[in-house]
C-alpha cells in the first residue's frame, strides 16, 4: 500500500493526474469503458489499483459503468468513472439514480468536440449545461473544471471530498486538452492530503432512519453488510427510504435535496479571480480556455485596459452572488468557452442586464487563442 | 420449562423476519407468482442460515423489481435494467456478502440484456432470480421479450409478431456456471435450486415462471392465477440436465422445467483474487 | 520559448517532447507543457510533439499549444514541409540529414545537420534511439536546457535496462554537436 500516493514532482500527462488524484483520495474501485481522450484515465487505473487491492473493471458500456460505482459505493469503497459527452449521456440515468440515493462517487467527463459522436480526439466543452440538466428533474450538480495537470489531481481529491462530504456525485468536467497535456504535477505526501469521509450513523440499527437528517440537510449513510438493513429506492421514498407516492412527499424530498447543495454552496464555490480589484472588463473563462483568457487579460493591462480574470473553479454551482457583485463593478463581462455561449447565458442570467455581456464562442476542435479574447476586450460595446 | 400458551400475536410466519412488515400489503394482484418466487427465496437463505446482514438484493423496475422494497435485507431498488451492474459494484465491494438480483423479465432480459450476457460472461459472484411472467405487469400488460409468438398483449393486439429468448439457452450461452428453470407450482424445486444457486461461486441464474393474470392470463384466455398454476401441472415437464438450446417454451403447450446447467468455471472473485497477487508483484507506475 | 519536434510514428517523437518537457520542468523547476498529436495509425503516421516553457517560472504556461515554434527538430521530409512554415524567421532548426531534403530555408533561420538515425545505427547499433541522439544535438545547439537535467530526464522516465543505452545515445549526440559548432569558434 506504501506506493498508493506518489508523492514528489512528476511530469505527468493530465489524464493520469486526474487517475492519481483518485488513487491518493482512496479511490479503489474504478468501472468505466474506454472512449477517446479518457481512456488514459481507464488504463492508468487498471495498472495501479491492482498494485492497492483496488478493483479496476471494464464493464459493457456506461450505463454499467455508472450503476456499478453506485453499487460498490454503497458497499463503502470510494469509487469513479471516466468518459466523454457520448458516454455521459448514457451515465445521466444513473447519475439521476446517485443524486436520489444521495451516492457518494466522481464522474469524471473529458470533453471532446460535440455533438453526437463529434471530434474524438479534439477539445471541447460543450457539455457543461449537459452536465447540469442532463439527468431528468429538478436537482442540483458539483462539476469541477481544472485548467492544468496539477489540477487533474487537485480538483479530482477535491472532486472526492465533495461527494464523500454532501453525499452526491460529483463532475469532473475536463476536457481533452487539459486531459491530454503533460505538466509538472506535485504530488504531496499522503498525511497532508485532506480528506473527507461520508457521514456515517452514530446509532444503532433499530434507531437508523436513513434519510432522516439534522440541520446539515445531509443524512448519514450505512454502507451494506452493517446491519442495518437499508433500502434505497430511486422512488420518491421517505425518511425510512419507503416508497411514497404523493406530491408532499415528493416537495419534501427533492426540496431537501435542492437544499443540500444550495444551503452549502457558499463552501462549495470555488473560483479564482486575477487582476480584478480595479478591472472595468472581466473575463468569465473556466479549464483550458481559463489559460488563454489570463495571457488577454495580462496583455490588455499591457495595452491599457483594465481587465481581470474571473476563473470559474466549480463550474456548478454557478458563482451567480460574484457575478452580481461584479456587475456592480465592472463595464462588460467576456465570456470565453469552446461552446455557443452555455456559461455566457449563466453570467447574463446572473448580471440580469445590468452590464453587457460579450463572448468569446468556438464549436470545438481548437482553443481559443488569447489574442481572440484579447479583440473581444477592445470592442467595450458588444 | 412448563407448558406455553400460545397468543395470537406471537403467531408469525417464520420468514417475517425477513420482511419489511411495516411495507406490507404488498402491491402484486391476486394470482400474482412473484411472492411465491420471493417467498422460496426468503425460505433458501432461512435454511442455509445466511445470517441476515450479509444477504443483499438488487432490483430494477417492475413489478419483480418491488421485492427489493419488501425483503429486510440490504435492498436496492435502482433503475430499469440496471440492478445487474449494480449488484457488480456492490458484490466487489462486499464480496463476503450473498449479492442477489431479484427482477422481471423485462427489466433484467430487454432494457438490462447485455447487462445480463455480459455479468454470465464475466462470471460474476451474483445469483439473478429472473420472474418470468411473459409480459410488463406493471405498465398494464405490454409485450415484452418473453412474449410467445402470437401472444396477445396491449401492445400486441393482433398477436405478438416477434418470438421469445429462450433464457435458460441464452444465459448459459453467455457463460453462466449454474441455469434452471421452475414454475411458482415448483416452490419445493425451486427452494432447492435457489439454495444450489447460492452456493456456487459464480453467475448463477433462475427461471421462475411465473402467472401475471391480469397483464397475460386473461388477454390470452389462460384465466386467473389458480388456472394458470393448474395449466403449469398439466403442462409443466422436468428434464434436469436438458440441453438449454432444447428448453424452449412453448406458449399453449409443454413448460420445460429442471437445471439445466450445473458446472464449475473460475468466478470473476476467484480470478481477481490470483490478479492481486500478481499485480502486487508488479511496482510499475512510471509515466510516460 | 516553443520546441516542436516532428516525425513520424515510431520515431520517438513523442517520448523527446516528454524528456525534454520533464527535464525542464521537473529537473530545472521551470514551468513547461508537453503535448502530443498523431494520427489514428499506431506506426508510421504523422507524428509531432510540443513543448512550450513559461516565461516566468513561477506561471503556469498560459497558451501550452506551440504556435510559431523557436526551435524545430523535424526527423522526416513531410514533418519538414508542415512545420518550417511556422518556425520563427529568427528560429533554429534541427532536421536529421539523411531522412530530410532541406530545400529553402529562409534566411534569418539557422539549421542544423544532424544525421541522427546513421548515428544511432553506427555508434550505438540501434536505431530506437535517434530521438534520443537528436535530444544529445539539440541540448548543445540550443542549450534549452542543461544536459543533467536532461540525463536526470532519461534515468527516471525509460525502463531500467535501456537507461545506459540511452545515455550513450545522449552522449552521441552532444559530441557530434560540439563538432558541429567546432569550425565557427576556431
Amino acid at each position: 500500500m506504501s506506493n498508493a500516493v506518489l508523492t514528489g514532482t512528476h511530469f505527468m500527462l493530465g489524464d493520469h493526474a486526474c487517475a492519481e488524484g483518485a488513487i491518493a483520495a482512496g479511490c479503489r474501485f474504478f468501472a468505466g469503458y474506454p472512449i477517446t481522450p479518457a481512456t488514459e484515465i481507464a488504463e492508468r487505473m487498471a495498472r495501479r489499483l491492482p498494485q492497492l487491492g483496488g478493483v479496476y473493471i471494464q464493464m459493457e458500456d456506461e450505463l454499467a459503468s455508472m450503476a456499478a460505482i453506485l453499487g460498490a459505493s454503497c458497499g463503502g469503497m470510494k469509487t469513479m468513472t471516466a468518459t466523454s459527452g457520448p458516454g455521459l449521456s448514457l451515465m445521466l440515468e444513473n447519475i439521476g439514480l446517485g443524486i436520489m440515493l444521495e451516492i457518494p462517487c466522481v464522474v469524471v467527463n473529458v470533453q471532446r468536440g460535440a455533438p453526437s459522436t463529434g471530434l474524438p480526439t479534439l477539445v471541447g466543452q460543450g457539455d457543461v449545461m449537459q452536465a447540469r440538466w442532463g439527468s431528468h428533474g429538478d436537482y442540483e450538480i458539483i462539476a469541477l473544471a481544472p485548467s492544468s495537470v496539477q489540477e487533474m489531481f487537485d480538483f479530482t481529491v477535491l472532486a472526492f471530498n465533495l461527494a464523500e462530504r454532501y453525499r452526491t456525485p460529483v463532475i469532473l468536467l475536463a476536457d481533452e486538452a487539459v486531459g491530454h497535456l503533460t505538466e509538472r504535477v506535485v504530488i504531496p505526501p499522503p498525511e497532508e492530503i485532506e480528506l473527507w469521509e461520508r457521514p456515517r450513523p452514530t446509532v444503532p440499527p433499530e434507531e437508523y432512519l436513513p434519510y432522516a437528517t439534522d440541520e446539515s440537510l445531509i443524512p448519514p449513510m450505512a454502507l451494506a453488510g452493517e446491519g442495518y438493513f437499508v433500502h434505497m429506492t430511486g422512488l420518491t421514498h421517505d425518511e425510512r427510504g419507503y416508497p411514497i407516492i404523493n406530491g408532499e412527499a415528493h416537495e419534501r424530498l427533492v426540496r431537501r435535496l435542492l437544499e443540500k447543495i444550495r444551503k452549502h454552496a457558499p463552501e462549495i464555490i470555488r473560483y479564482e479571480e486575477v487582476l480584478m480589484d480595479d478591472a472595468e472588463v472581466a473575463v468569465v473563462s473556466y479549464g483550458i480556455t481559463a489559460r488563454s483568457a489570463l495571457r488577454a487579460v495580462r496583455e490588455a493591462r499591457r495595452q491599457g485596459i483594465r481587465a481581470g480574470l474571473l476563473r470559474l473553479i466549480t463550474v456548478w454551482p454557478f458563482p451567480e452572488d460574484q457575478i452580481r457583485e461584479l456587475s456592480r463593478q465592472v463595464e462588460l463581462f467576456v465570456v470565453a468557452e469552446i461552446n455557443q455561449g452555455q456559461i455566457r447565458r449563466e453570467v447574463e442570467r446572473a448580471a440580469a442586464g445590468q452590464v453587457p455581456v460579450a463572448g468569446v464562442h468556438k464549436l470545438g476542435g481548437t482553443l481559443i487563442t488569447p489574442d481572440e479574447i484579447l479583440e473581444a476586450l477592445w470592442v467595450r460595446k458588444p | 420449562m412448563g407448558t406455553q400458551t400460545v397468543t395470537p400475536q406471537a403467531v408469525q410466519h417464520p420468514y417475517t423476519r425477513y420482511l419489511r412488515t411495516d411495507r406490507l400489503p404488498h402491491i402484486w394482484c391476486p394470482g400474482c407468482g412473484i411472492g411465491i418466487a420471493m417467498g422460496a427465496f426468503l425460505a433458501a437463505v432461512d435454511e442455509l442460515g445466511i445470517p441476515q446482514e450479509k444477504v443483499a438484493v438488487v432490483s430494477g423496475i417492475g413489478c419483480t423489481g418491488r421485492v427489493a422494497g419488501y425483503v429486510k435485507f440490504d435492498s436496492y431498488h435502482t433503475t430499469h435494467g440496471r440492478p445487474i451492474p449494480f449488484a457488480t459494484g456492490l458484490k466487489i465491494a462486499r464480496p463476503e456478502m450473498t449479492v442477489v438480483v431479484f427482477s422481471g423479465d423485462g427489466d433484467l432480459v430487454s432494457i438490462g440484456g447485455n447487462h445480463l450476457i455480459h455479468a454470465a460472461r464475466r462470471n460474476i459472484d451474483l445469483t439473478v432470480i429472473c420472474v418470468n411472467n411473459f409480459n410488463y405487469g406493471m405498465t398494464g400488460g405490454q409485450m415484452g421479450p418473453t412474449t410467445p409468438h402470437r401472444a396477445r398483449t396491449t401492445t400486441t393486439p393482433y398477436g405478438n409478431l416477434e418470438f421469445p429468448f429462450n433464457l435458460p439457452y441464452l444465459v448459459a450461452a453467455a457463460g453462466a456456471v449454474y441455469v434452471a428453470r421452475w414454475t411458482v407450482l415448483h416452490v419445493f424445486h425451486l427452494r432447492e435450486s435457489i439454495k444450489e444457486a447460492l452456493q456456487r461461486r459464480g453467475f448463477s441464474f433462475i427461471e421462475v415462471v411465473s402467472p401475471c393474470p391480469v397483464g397475460f392470463g386473461r388477454p390470452n384466455k389462460i384465466g386467473e392465477g389458480l388456472e394458470e398454476m393448474r395449466f403449469y401441472r398439466e403442462h409443466a415437464l422436468i428434464q434436469n440436465g436438458l440441453h438449454p438450446k432444447d428448453a424452449a417454451l412453448s406458449f399453449r403447450d409443454r413448460i420445460v422445467v429442471g437445471k439445466f446447467v450445473d458446472e464449475a468455471r473460475p468466478s470473476f472473485l476467484q480470478v481477481l483474487e490470483d490478479h492481486f497477487r500478481n499485480a502486487s508483484r508488479d511496482p510499475s507506475h512510471r509515466e510516460g | 520559448m516553443e520546441i516542436q519536434f516532428a516525425g513520424f510514428g515510431g520515431q520517438g517523437i513523442i517520448l523527446a517532447g516528454y524528456l525534454l518537457g520533464k527535464a525542464i520542468a521537473v529537473y530545472e523547476g521551470k514551468s513547461a507543457s508537453m503535448t502530443q498529436s498523431y494520427g489514428p495509425e499506431a506506426r508510421g503516421g504523422a507524428c509531432s510533439s510540443g513543448v512550450v516553457v513559461s516565461r516566468n517560472p513561477e506561471e503556469l504556461v498560459d497558451y501550452p499549444r506551440v504556435t510559431r515554434p523557436d526551435i524545430l527538430v523535424v526527423m522526416s521530409q513531410e514533418a519538414f514541409s508542415t512545420y518550417l512554415p511556422r518556425l520563427k524567421p529568427e528560429g533554429t532548426l534541427l532536421y536529421d540529414a539523411d531522412l530530410v531534403n532541406p530545400e529553402s530555408i529562409p534566411e534569418g533561420v539557422t539549421a542544423y545537420p544532424v544525421p541522427a538515425t546513421r548515428l544511432a545505427e553506427t555508434e550505438i547499433g540501434k536505431r530506437i534511439v535517434a530521438n534520443v541522439v537528436m535530444l544529445g544535438a539539440l541540448v548543445v545547439l540550443t542549450r534549452v536546457v542543461s544536459p543533467e537535467a536532461l540525463r536526470e530526464a532519461v534515468r527516471t522516465t525509460v525502463k531500467p535496462d535501456y537507461v545506459e543505452l540511452n545515455l550513450k545515445a545522449l552522449e552521441v549526440g552532444m559530441a557530434y554537436a560540439q563538432n558541429l559548432l567546432q569550425p565557427q569558434e576556431v
